[in-house]
């Protein structure tokens, strides 16, 4: 089957490869990287029939521009509400369009959400490292950053027509997120942590793949202002010897030694990257077995929902 | 005293072992980490070892904090599973002025002449504590009294990758251009990231590690660029 080959006419700053993530690594000081919002990256990719991992371009709020100068492939567009224009017809994301050569696909800044996923009906051709084609931030090793001027080839690109991927109300930014305290929790007096779950916080544009930077009370420690070196999560609320929290997101280094406060529940992680500087966020204290529970019926939604979505598709297509 | 378990988030459970960092302490994290590797549970995500905890990761949909924690404590019960199992790792290393910008400052602070500063270095007895920082970043313990520094006060960026560089009880051969406020002391041209799929990073938590001295021509024999 033949390729479909695309010029970047623009990409902003952190558009980036990303497959599934490089797991199993942190141990060797490599972070697990992948999609920031990966509900909405695996539904892009689902929507092609393709295996969930399968490598797909990540969009920042930058936005990106494609010319397809040969061969022709459906992309799908998924997450955020991200304006999208294909072959100058006007759309949103949550979509699957047919590009061309001599078309352009443009993506660009929506009203709302800060992450959009392309995956193509065919294979992305990245770059991969330690097995993956997940671009690694601080090294960019892997798939790597897209750059304005360079080729992007899917091979073995096929058309499978156009269609509206369903936008269910849970992929919109999630503005009230779920964690457990912990855990270092110990290391804050009682105001601290009741500011830490009552006081809203506000994404500062401090905010990349590395993690984003909150602006709000000040939760400074009580006594040790660092800790012996420990693994950090994705999602883990640390918090500096200034006070100001930061949310680790999908390249955060792997072990570090500033106190936790708290961990986010891994699914509310992929709906608070939605949210966007400027916002206001809120943080729910819940035991460990609630989150649990949450964890279990997110789970649950989100396969029901990718298993009606090829229902939906098919009709669509 | 046991250790104590932590949940964190819902798909992790931090083990504790101690809140200072000590060999005892480590030896505990390394030994339920190799325990872990041995005996591992449904669901299981990944083990990350800290300075003084095991941060174990698993599926929530698969298992929960409790049935882990019970996992764990079964494996701690039974120590006499594990041993035997760290691998004595050598490194090249060359101290040539050029590759060494610090040996100069590391001696006049020691007190020490610059021969002397390296063979202590070369005197430690090393085990990789954990990986943090960068990919193959190996925090090993066990350099000399002699030579312990604290770090400079400011980092220098554009460190080149294969620099043998020392902080305190530590050393840790780089891997990539990344800046560092450690003492740069030599250059490796031993691999942390091998390149092997198989085996891509050349330590495991636990492993000894002894430096080999390399002169210029060794280093190139050795592939050092």
């Amino acid at each position: 089957m033949a390729s479909a080959v695309f010029r970047v006419v623009f990409a902003g700053p952190h558009v980036t490869v990303q497959d599934g993530g490089r797991v199993g690594m942190m141990r060797f000081g490599v972070t697990g990287s992948g999609p920031m919002d990966r509900k909405a990256f695996a539904i892009a990719n689902a929507a092609l029939g393709n295996a969930p991992g399968a490598a797909g371009i990540e969009v920042s709020l930058g936005g990106l521009t494609l010319d397809c100068v040969a061969g022709a492939v459906s992309v799908a567009v998924v997450g955020g509400g991200f304006i999208v224009e294909a072959g100058g017809r006007k759309t949103g994301s949550w979509s699957v369009v047919e590009i061309r050569a001599g078309q352009r696909l443009v993506v660009r800044r929506g009203p709302w959400g800060s992450w959009c996923y392309l995956s193509f009906a065919g294979h992305l051709r990245a770059t991969e490292w330690l097995g993956s084609a997940a671009t690694h931030g601080p090294s960019g090793l892997g798939g790597g950053r897209v750059m304005t001027g360079q080729e992007v080839v899917v091979e073995a690109a096929s058309l499978r027509g156009e269609g509206a991927v369903p936008c269910p109300v849970w992929a919109r930014p999630r503005h009230g997120v779920a964690c457990v305290l912990g855990p270092q929790e110990r290391f804050f007096d009682v105001e601290t942590l009741r500011d830490f779950t009552h006081a809203p916080f506000e994404m500062t544009d401090a905010y990349d793949r590395m993690g984003v930077r909150l602006r709000g009370p000040s939760l400074v420690p009580v006594g040790a202002l660092s800790i012996p070196s420990e693994a950090i999560l994705r999602g883990s609320v640390q918090v500096a010897g200034d006070g100001v929290a930061t949310v680790l997101l999908a390249d955060h280094q792997t072990t570090g030694g500033y106190p936790k406060i708290a961990t986010l529940v891994a699914d509310d992680v992929d709906g608070l990257v939605q949210c966007r500087p400027k916002e206001m966020i809120r943080f729910r204290a819940i035991s460990a077995k609630e989150a649990v529970a949450v964890a279990r019926s997110r789970g649950a939604r989100f396969h029901g929902y990718l298993a009606g979505l090829g229902v939906a598709l098919h009709k669509n297509l | 005293m046991g250790p104590i378990f932590r949940a964190v988030a819902d798909h992790a459970v931090l083990v504790e072992f101690g809140t200072e960092i000590s060999a005892p302490v480590h030896e505990a994290v390394v030994r339920l980490d190799r325990a872990l590797a041995l005996s591992p549970f449904a669901g299981i995500g990944e083990a990350i070892p800290g300075f003084v905890n095991l941060l174990v990761d698993f599926d929530p949909m698969v298992t929960d904090h409790a049935a882990v924690e019970a996992h764990l404590r079964g494996l701690l019960q039974h120590p006499a599973a594990v041993g035997g199992m760290a691998a004595l790792r050598e490194v090249l290393v060359c101290y040539d002025d050029d590759f060494a910008p610090d040996l100069a400052e590391v001696a006049a602070r020691t007190g020490l002449a610059r021969e002397a500063v390296i063979a202590a270095h070369l005197a430690g007895q090393y085990e990789v504590f954990m990986y943090g920082f960068a990919p193959g970043y190996a925090y090993l313990a066990g350099v000399p009294e002699a030579i312990r520094l604290d770090r400079k006060p400011a980092p220098l960026r554009g460190i080149a990758a294969g620099s043998v560089i020392i902080a305190g009880p530590q050393c840790l051969v780089t891997t990539m251009v990344m800046p560092t406020g450690w003492w740069i002391i030599g250059r490796s041209p031993t691999q942390v990231l091998t390149g092997d799929a198989a085996r891509p990073f050349l330590f495991d938590v636990g492993d000894r590690v002894a430096f080999r001295r390399v002169d210029r021509a060794g280093y190139l024999a050795a592939g050092g660029m």
